[in-house]
């Protein structure tokens, strides 16, 4: 079975936030809740580079290692989610992710700062597929339509691939390849570590 | 003392002694598990909606496997003709 994982080429990148967009309309994220955001570095030197950054799905996943309700879990592909009903609010998912994935509807001190939002890999969440009750707390299910994340497909210039991790690696070894540079992908060693593709550990810690 | 006056206190600090006390913090519900991609997002089981891509079987997960597979590839335009 795949295991979903996103690349983004730093190479590619335009911040042009098309991902940013396509999220936020496909999910209908509410105001003040980026699931996806475009990162720059050395903005306005030349030799910028930009990433998109959201929940990269990780192999360990540190917001499932410290939440206090155990409300995550990861499917089957690789895809971590969580349950909005059991979620407190309480914050600590987003002091442990390194990407700063988990968002808050609301600013506040602990626990009053709402549920918990994050990158479902458009994967939908917990309550029955393709339901009105998982649109309004997770976005759209575009894994069960058979389609892959908006941000990824929206993509003008291919710089953010998302899909199961042996294929979207190959693609971008291709890249490498042909334009003989870029070969570092952002965050993927943090979030895969140095296993290939996420493969399972079977209970050994690396 | 009088008997009130102890049973007044005993009561006192019973109530406030309760605030101390653990409540239990299992997950009554549990976390719901998610259904498998592949058995669509049509109201029945198995089935899809407008907005499912055409092209494949929905409730057969070797189908969408393929074709969410396909559309991973897609994202290659080296295989691409130009």
């Amino acid at each position: 079975m795949a295991r979903m994982k996103f690349v983004c080429d730093a190479e590619r990148c335009i911040e042009c936030n098309g991902c940013v967009t396509a999220c936020k309309n496909e999910n209908e994220v509410p105001w003040g809740v980026n699931r996806r955001r475009v990162v720059t570095l050395n903005d306005g030197v030349p030799g910028e580079k930009s990433i998109s950054v959201a929940c990269m799905h990780c192999s360990d996943a540190p917001c499932m290692a410290v939440c206090p309700v155990q409300c995550f879990y990861r499917t089957d592909e690789g895809v971590v989610l969580h349950d909005k009903d059991v979620c407190i609010g309480c914050g600590y998912c987003s002091y442990a992710c390194p990407f700063g994935a988990p968002q808050f509807p609301t600013q506040g001190t602990f626990g009053a700062r709402g549920k918990m939002d994050k990158c479902t890999f458009c994967a939908g969440g917990p309550e029955a597929n393709g339901s009105e009750a998982e649109f309004e707390k997770y976005g759209r299910n575009r894994l069960a339509e058979g389609k892959l994340p908006a941000c990824a497909e929206m993509c003008s210039t291919k710089a953010l691939l998302a899909g199961d991790g042996d294929v979207v690696a190959d693609i971008f070894r291709t890249r490498v390849l042909h334009r003989g540079k870029g070969a570092e992908v952002w965050g993927w060693g943090t979030a895969y570590g140095s296993q290939q593709a996420g493969t399972p550990t079977n209970g050994v810690k690396q | 003392m009088s008997r009130t006056g102890i049973v007044a206190i005993a009561l006192t600090g019973c109530a406030l002694l309760a605030a101390c006390g653990e409540k239990p913090q299992t997950n009554a519900e549990g976390v719901k598990f998610d259904a498998v991609p592949w058995s669509g997002t049509g109201e029945q089981a198995n089935t899809g909606t407008v907005f499912t891509a055409p092209g494949w079987k929905v409730g057969d997960k070797t189908a969408w496997e393929q074709q969410i597979k396909t559309r991973m590839l897609g994202q290659n335009e080296y295989n691409k003709e130009n």
